[in-house]
């Protein structure tokens, strides 16, 4: 049972991370984007050049994959995003924008990085073990609490400076920030690169413990989409308990419905399903986000 | 005015039977009889979509009726012997039924929060596919049947298909009449009051219910008008192929109906005909660049939105305006 827990918190953790940046471009511009798990890949990919290639320390691989997608972020957000979301008469539209970007991803890391799985060394050798009640290899407890150190950045940067003050309120009400003099453009892009870094930076920290491969892209943005559900879409702390709320429920589904086949996850989604019929907001998230 | 365009639909009916075919033959490319083919059955199928649209839904969830309505009309042939013919609205109405279900508590979620859930249903349908024993799990279902003969009264209406000596050019009739019953039904419910009614929805649903239209009855009926075409689509697809997997219709393929609505245009019925024919041609056409097509493919798909972010068909409205 203690190992579930602590399978769960791990893995929440992860997911808590790849939602807030999808949760946050969200929130900004009204736009869901497909393409988030397919950041996620390519910051995985860019630590594995500058780790496994370039022979340079993780934590530099982790930076350059944070960089390399803020700056993939804002091109996205300044040429392709906000001259559609101009032009268009539904912001339905930027959908389609969204998908074409994420189609167009694929295309990019299948070309560049090729379709071979691909991983780093361990970043820490050994396991830690008490008492066999919980047994976790340190490589991932480093992960965990590498994410929630970051989780725990983010709600600071949000919560304190001035660029995150000017997010939130953009969030609440574009009309009465835009009055208040927040810088609409600049800070969009500021929110979709950081939204796309967050999806680098969780890459980044996986290809450590799961490698990463052209095909991971598709379920992650799903997964995602799910945790935005549970918790309310737009919503930071929803971001976060979604997270943590399907990875835990993963943790318990494989090890509970195991004897029953691969269904952890038709459980979950019909779960989902019935959740989302009495409270469709999901947990945090304001009526019709 | 009405008999000019009463002439131009009838010329290019003949078009799509007679001209097509003659063209194809021409020019040597058999291969063309399936792209249009499934073109004409993914237009289906996106036709659906844009049906919730039209109430102001957005439907990324088509690929789980598809699967559903394949899935229908592969076991009852193979597994009740039934014709193929008379699976076909079964698969349909199976549809329709199950997206009420399904309809009536995810209806109540607007935007992005249907949008969302529907992209999950279709990774639930492929789920309980896998799962299912009378589904075959990943095995799926293989070597079915073509279609058989179609006869009333003794009279033969449809051929067997295995006897004739180019399938490939019945099932393209095939297609292209469903294809064209399917959008003849949409543009009567978009032109009656019901497509009236939809139009109040995709508005404002607050004001429609407030002045007495069923808002609740209305969305689950055009949820369900969407699904059933999604079967049809799925049950036809599979004949042709004449074998269905989980991974038959997957999220790529909700995501493609979407997107076949989104690049034809909102506003028009036969947006999705012609989105499913761009999308789904220029694809195949791409094939010959090898490792490049999704990297072409995708280019040119964001270069259309950017130059063209309300659809494909909204350069002739913009002639209207001009002129």
């Amino acid at each position: 049972m203690e190992q579930i827990i602590v399978n769960g918190l791990y893995l929440g953790a992860q997911y808590a991370l790849i939602a807030l940046g999808l949760t946050l471009i969200f929130s900004l511009m009204n736009v869901l984007n497909f393409a988030h798990g397919q950041m996620y890949v390519l910051g995985g990919f860019v630590t594995y050049t500058v780790v496994a290639q370039f022979q340079l320390p993780f934590i530099v691989g982790l930076v350059a994959s944070a960089l390399v997608l803020a700056v993939v972020g804002a091109l996205v957000e300044k040429f392709l995003f906000r001259p559609v979301i101009k032009k268009s008469k539904r912001e339905e539209s930027t959908m389609l924008l969204a998908a074409g970007i994420a189609f167009f991803l694929d295309a990019v890391i299948l070309l560049v990085f090729g379709e071979k799985q691909r991983g780093v060394p361990k970043i820490i050798d050994g396991v830690f073990n008490w008492d066999f009640i919980v047994i976790m290899p340190y490589d991932r407890i480093v992960i965990g609490f590498t994410a929630i150190a970051i989780i725990a950045a983010f709600i600071l940067f949000m919560q304190y400076s001035t660029a995150g003050r000017a997010m939130r309120a953009l969030a609440q009400d574009k009309v009465a920030a835009t009055l208040m003099g927040v810088d609409v453009a600049m800070y969009s892009m500021i929110g979709f690169a950081l939204g796309a870094a967050l999806a680098g930076l969780v890459g980044g920290l996986l290809v450590t413990i799961t490698g990463v491969n052209l095909g991971m892209g598709g379920p992650a943005s799903i997964k995602a989409f799910m945790m935005i559900m549970i918790g309310g879409a737009g919503v930071i702390s929803g971001a976060i308990a979604g997270g943590f709320i399907l990875g835990m429920m993963e943790s318990v589904g494989l090890t509970v419905l195991s004897e029953y086949g691969d269904i952890t996850y038709l459980v979950i989604f019909a779960s989902l399903m019935i959740f989302l019929a009495l409270r469709p907001q999901g947990l945090m998230g304001k009526p019709w986000g | 005015m009405h008999n000019n365009k009463f002439i131009l639909l009838a010329l290019g009916v003949i078009a799509l039977y007679v001209g097509v075919p003659f063209a194809i033959d021409i020019s040597g490319r058999i291969d063309f009889f399936y792209t249009l083919t499934s073109v004409a059955l993914l237009s289906i199928a996106s036709a659906g979509v844009w049906l919730t649209f039209y109430i102001g839904r957005i439907n990324i969830g088509q690929g789980a009726y598809a699967l559903a309505g394949g899935y229908v009309s592969a076991i009852l042939i193979t597994q009740a012997g039934m014709s193929f013919w008379l699976s076909l609205p079964i698969a349909g109405l199976f549809c329709a039924v199950l997206s009420v279900f399904i309809g009536l508590p995810i209806l109540r979620l607007r935007g992005v929060y249907f949008a969302m859930v529907t992209l999950v249903l279709t990774e639930v349908m492929r789920l309980v596919a896998l799962a299912l024993p009378v589904t075959q799990g990943a095995k799926g279902i293989t070597s079915m049947p073509l279609p058989g003969e179609l006869s009333v009264f003794g009279i033969t209406l449809i051929p067997d298909f295995a006897t004739l000596e180019n399938p490939k050019i019945a099932f393209y009739w095939m297609a292209i009449t469903i294809m064209i019953i399917a959008y003849a039904v949409l543009w009567r419910i978009v032109n009656s009051r019901l497509g009236h009614l939809c139009r109040s929805l995709q508005q404002n649903e607050e004001l429609s219910a407030s002045i007495g239209v069923n808002t609740a009855y209305l969305r689950v009926l055009a949820y369900s008008i969407s699904s059933f075409f999604g079967g049809i689509a799925g049950a036809s697809f599979v004949s042709i192929a004449q074998s269905i997997y989980p991974s038959s219709f997957q999220v790529t393929d909700s995501v493609n109906f979407m997107l076949n609505c989104f690049l034809g245009g909102l506003g028009f019925v036969f947006g999705p005909m012609l989105g499913t024919l761009i999308l789904y041609f220029g694809w195949d056409l791409l094939f010959t660049t090898g490792q490049y097509q999704l990297l072409i493919y995708s280019t040119l798909l964001i270069m259309l939105m950017l130059a063209l972010p309300n659809g494909v068909l909204s350069l002739f409205e913009k002639k209207k305006v001009g002129s």
